[in-house]
């Protein structure tokens, strides 16, 4: 640590860092635009112009940027210094110029870093009084809405889509004060990650267009602490919720996972929650096609009386919280529970799981700053897209370890990239198809997955004489995997990622063994990850549920949250279904079970819910509503707990809260007891109150219900958790857990969250939120998997079908989002340009794709990516039947 | 599309920079050299060459205010507008362009003869005011003088 003297105040500082970090970690007000904690510095702004002594006699001083500025020990700084003052109201006043001050009609009013930093320097009458220049905006696509005018020139955004993101689709062009922030020309944004400049943008140049829609500003809206639901990396995020709308999601910041990023399936797939296709009412089928709305407490006992009588199945889902699978579990019996999942995925969680007891998976800010990385099988932007991005900022690992002799420190963005230059670390891809992050590969190779396994397995025996051995690889295979043998062991922090994409527990076998091997030759900072597909793949799996192919026989079958025709093959579903079995499906929307169910209950959607995933790390971690369920919807668990308490059931009878149905949870499963940590529980107060889930500016709060009845009504009850649906309670920093939003006096922006680390870019104060379930255990040796795969034997005239999967279309609920559905592929059936052209077909010609003696008409795209023998169809579309793969298929010309 | 022997002089500048990108600027002179300005359809041509974006092209193209992405006159007249010529006058030149040609910075003649654009200081402020046409430098102009040497482009 060093000692600086802030206006004459001594501080302990981080002597790594520059004067503005620390500031800010000191809690002090220093204004700034260009600088971000996820960018680092470049000094373009000049906005944190603070003065600089000599020495103690030093009256006079010389400003400086804080952010350009090393700490050095002894530094003295004034922040309050009146040429400090005056240069930093100069500086705003400077970028107001051109400013439309059209605050009351933009989107980011009310959690702007330009009004709070205007304000923040006391700059509040313009004397600027000349033409303004003005600029045409961009459609950029349906998430990202472009408002030029309103930018002040920091070049935030260039430098995260294009340096830290990898988009190449947007610029900065022109000069003086002329410089246009957007693209060539009007389109889409491609790149995934797109919609953080919302939050990186400290104006309102770039905001959220499908907020805008349904627009509520920050203060008006009531927030809840919350977890993705759109995939397995378990990114945290801020729901706000107004009118019984849910408007728009921002960044929870996690230092472990997204850190102030979120994908855009993630920031945006929300609106299935205002779907039409919601269902909202319990409803019995009486006759095909014909329902009958039922009251909440007769649907209960319509159910409870199935119970009672015993003959009741239960599927699970990996998109349902763990305590909901936890009440179907117990609803039906442990051996009467099964998986929601495909037997092959269900297995492969297993497998996952099984990985994490050996070793701790890596938070992706451990990924980061990994300095040789292997992608074995993943196309992780499109699986687990935040992790890509995060992937992305390891190859400058090796390159700012060159920088050290240059005492170019990290934080100094600009010289740091310009010292690594287009220098990158070691990364490899071996993927079935291209993937987003081939731009920053140093090789990349493409092949089915059990030929990725065996290269997985070569490479572990290069590193490791104990491991299998791979019989008949092809001496360039195996020549790769020397290549990346070498790269991996010459690090320090190697990197394995891997994940369920390709259904292949060889790659995953292979990818263990690579880990094992690392860390059997003492490095012992070599880290294996693995993607999971959904919110709760791991949480569910943890329950132990039985294979999906085994639920068959009974009288009446509940399914929780979840599509079977998703999940198995339509006849397959038919037949479970077949004859007078009840089924009973929970569920938020409207999908192909709930249309077959004898009776369908309504269950909250996640926004209005509260619960546990469990992510890719196996970290627990607690979501909260943002609004209550509205009308007859309910969580899916109260559903099930009606429903036992209707037959009798003791055990589940009882439960008034979440943290009722947890303690139950914790004495049956022991193992799962450490979720009881994943958040406070729901009796925590702070000084005797609740957390408020409004900001304490809430307006319309007497007026809100007035048309229903003049009364204020009390706030709806939450006996699930500490939070209060009211601007009323304890003002102060809660656990990190229940942090419904970031807000702090004087920082309405997203900035805020410098308030509530213990350090920037740091923890959140009082520790990361979430528990890990999985602790390794004691002595994690492991053997190595010996199963390796024999080589692929190609079929004459049939081909191997993979998923390709999309970030907008393979996952189900997002789908329910206009804007993302809108992103989504039409289904098609994608061929290498050779295999094609030895069938005769062109691209978007129509093709018969045969598999298990059906054919599918799909249209023809050519991937020249794809591995010969291979063929490809877009994963999880609803417009294709659920299709387990790979799988061999024929393909022909199709008709019409 | 690119001629062959744009094509040749710019992959003979791509040696000398470690990235081909880096040769960007060179291209964009060399294009323009031959055909006056930088169109859509050179740019995206010289981007494929290149392996660039036409986000990342134009980024650069659209910096320097002497490539020209709309077309140009025969000849572009740069008018120098910083401080020396500012205080000995320029405007009395810019006013006597606007009369005989009727054009003001940024537009061109209707017969394409010229195009008239400000520039930053030349370096010839002992000499101020000061103009380039094309490639020629012209020192101490007064209207009278400035008159006589528009007629030496035709
Ligand atoms: S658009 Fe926003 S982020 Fe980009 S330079 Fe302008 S103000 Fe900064
Ligand atoms: S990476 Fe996954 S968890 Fe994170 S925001 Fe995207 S979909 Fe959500
Ligand atoms: S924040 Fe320091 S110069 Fe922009
Ligand atoms: S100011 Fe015109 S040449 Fe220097």
């Amino acid at each position: 640590m060093a000692t600086i003297y802030v206006d004459d105040r001594p501080c302990r500082v981080d002597p790594q860092q520059n004067l503005l970090h620390v500031c800010l970690s000191l809690g002090f007000n220093l204004p700034y635009f260009c600088w971000h904690p996820a960018l680092g510095s470049v000094g373009a702004c000049r906005q944190c112009a603070v003065k600089l002594f000599r020495d103690a006699h030093d009256r006079r001083g010389k400003l400086v940027m804080a952010c350009m500025t090393p700490v050095a020990d002894g530094a003295r700084i004034s922040l309050a210094d009146p040429d400090a003052l005056a240069f930093r109201a100069g500086i705003i006043e400077g970028m107001m110029h051109n400013h439309p001050h059209d605050c009351p009609v933009c989107d980011e009013g009310g959690e702007c870093h330009l009004q709070d930093m205007t304000v923040m320097t006391g700059h509040d009458y313009r004397r600027y009084s000349f033409p303004k220049r003005t600029f045409r905006n961009q459609y950029l696509g349906p998430l990202v809405n472009h408002e030029m005018n309103r930018c002040i020139q920091c070049y935030r955004c260039v430098r995260f889509y294009r340096e830290y993101a990898g988009g190449r689709d947007f610029n900065v062009f022109g000069i003086r004060n002329l410089v246009y922030f957007g693209r060539y020309q009007d389109g889409v944004l491609e790149n995934e990650f797109a919609g953080n400049l919302d939050e990186v943008c400290p104006t309102g140049v770039f905001t959220d267009a499908t907020h805008k829609r349904h627009y509520t500003r920050k203060w008006d809206l009531q927030f809840a602490p919350s977890i993705c639901i759109h995939c397995g990396v378990g990114c945290n995020l801020s729901p706000g919720e107004r009118y019984g709308l849910l408007r728009r999601i921002v960044n929870r910041y996690h230092q472990d996972l997204n850190s102030y990023f979120l994908c855009d399936r993630g920031r945006y797939g929300y609106e299935f929650v205002n779907s039409e296709s919601r269902l909202r009412q319990a409803r019995l089928g009486i006759a095909a096609g014909k329902w009958q709305s039922l009251a909440a407490q007769p649907a209960a006992a319509w159910l409870g009386k199935l119970l009672a009588a015993g003959d009741v199945i239960g599927i699970g889902s990996p998109r349902a919280s763990l305590e909901a699978n936890y009440a179907l579990r117990l609803a039906v019996g442990p051996r009467r529970f099964f998986a929601g999942v495909s037997d092959v995925e269900l297995r492969l969680l297993r497998l996952a799981a099984d990985l994490l007891r050996r070793q701790p998976a890596p938070t992706l800010r451990e990924m980061e700053s990994a300095d040789a990385v292997l992608v074995l099988g993943e196309d992780v932007t499109n699986t687990a897209p935040r992790m890509a991005l995060s992937l992305r900022q390891a190859v400058r690992q090796q390159p700012l370890a060159e920088l050290e002799p240059l005492k170019i420190p990290v934080w100094l963005d600009h010289a740091a990239r310009e010292a690594a230059q287009e220098r990158r670390g070691p990364f490899y891809i071996a993927t079935p198809a291209a993937t987003r992050l081939d731009d920053i590969a140093a090789e990349t190779w493409h092949a089915a997955p059990g030929e990725l396994a065996r290269l997985g397995f070569a490479v572990a025996r290069v590193l490791d004489e104990s491991a299998p051995a791979v019989a008949d690889l092809p001496p360039p295979v195996q020549a790769l995997a020397g290549r990346i043998a070498a790269a991996l062991s010459s690090a320090r922090r190697p990197l394995v990622v891997s994940g369920l994409a390709c259904r292949s527990a060889a790659l995953l076998e292979a990818s263990a063994n690579i880990a094992l091997a690392l860390r059997r030759s003492r490095q012992d900072h070599a880290r294996l990850a693995i993607a999971v597909p959904e919110a709760n793949s791991l949480g569910l799996a943890l329950l132990d549920p039985r294979p999906l192919s085994e639920a068959a026989g009974a009288e009446a079958l509940i399914v929780l949250e979840n599509d079977l025709y998703r999940r198995a093959s339509a006849s397959w579903v038919d037949e479970l279904l077949a004859g007078e079995r009840r089924l009973i499906a929970l569920d938020c929307l409207e999908h192909p079970t709930t249309r077959r169910a004898s009776l369908v209950l309504p269950a909250a959607a996640w926004s209005e819910d509260e619960g546990t995933f469990v992510n890719y790390e196996g970290r627990a971690q607690r979501y909260f509503a943002a609004c209550p369920p509205p009308g007859e919807i309910q969580s899916s668990w109260r559903w099930l707990r009606d429903a036992m308490r209707e037959a009798g059931r003791e055990a589940a009878a009882g439960w008034q809260s979440l943290d009722d149905l947890l303690a139950g949870l914790a004495r049956d499963l022991p193992a799962l007891a450490p979720v009881l940590n994943a958040a406070p529980p729901a009796d925590f107060r702070m000084a005797g109150a609740r957390i408020p889930r409004q900001p304490h500016r809430y307006s319309g709060r007497t007026a809100i219900l007035a048309n229903l009845d003049v009364s204020e009504p009390p706030p709806p009850p939450d006996p699930d958790s500490p939070l209060a649906y009211s601007m009323e309670g304890n003002p102060d920093q809660p656990p990190a857990a229940l942090l419904p939003f970031a807000w702090a006096p004087g920082w309405n922006s997203y900035q805020a969250w410098n308030k509530f680390q213990e350090e920037i870019y740091g923890p959140l104060r009082g520790g990361n939120p979430g528990v890990l379930l999985l602790a390794p255990e004691p002595r994690p040796a492991g053997d190595f998997f010996r199963n390796v795969p024999p080589p692929l034997a190609g079929r004459d005239g049939e081909w191997l079908l993979l998923p390709l999967y999309h970030i907008f279309g393979s996952e189900m609920l997002s789908r329910y989002a206009p804007a993302i559905r809108q992103l989504s592929p039409a289904p098609y059936l994608a061929l290498s340009a050779a295999d094609a052209g030895s069938l005769g077909l062109h691209a978007g010609e129509n093709v018969a794709l045969w598999l298990d003696g059906r054919a599918i008409t799909l249209s023809l795209k050519i991937r020249p990516d794809l591995p010969p023998g291979c063929a490809g169809v877009p994963a999880g579309l609803e417009a294709l039947p659920a299709l387990e793969l790979p799988a061999w298929s024929r393909i022909e010309r199709g008709h019409g | 599309m690119l001629s062959a022997d744009e094509r040749r002089e710019i992959e003979a500048e791509i040696p000398r920079y470690p990235q081909r990108q880096a040769a960007c600027i060179d291209a964009l002179k060399i294009v323009q050299r031959r055909r006056g300005w930088i169109s859509d359809e050179s740019l995206r041509d010289i981007a494929e060459l290149l392996g660039m974006t036409l986000d990342e092209l134009d980024a650069v193209a659209t910096f320097y205010n002497l490539i020209y992405r709309h077309p140009v006159g025969r000849h572009v007249i740069l008018l120098c507008n910083s401080v020396s010529c500012w205080i000995v006058g320029y405007s009395r030149l810019r006013e006597h362009l606007r009369r005989r040609l009727g054009i003001d910075f940024g537009e061109t003649t209707p017969d394409r003869r010229f195009t008239l654009l400000p520039i930053v200081c030349l370096g010839a402020c002992d000499h101020a005011p000061v103009l380039m046409i094309d490639q020629d430098l012209h020192r101490d102009l007064d209207p009278a003088g400035l008159e006589r040497v528009l007629e030496s482009y035709r």
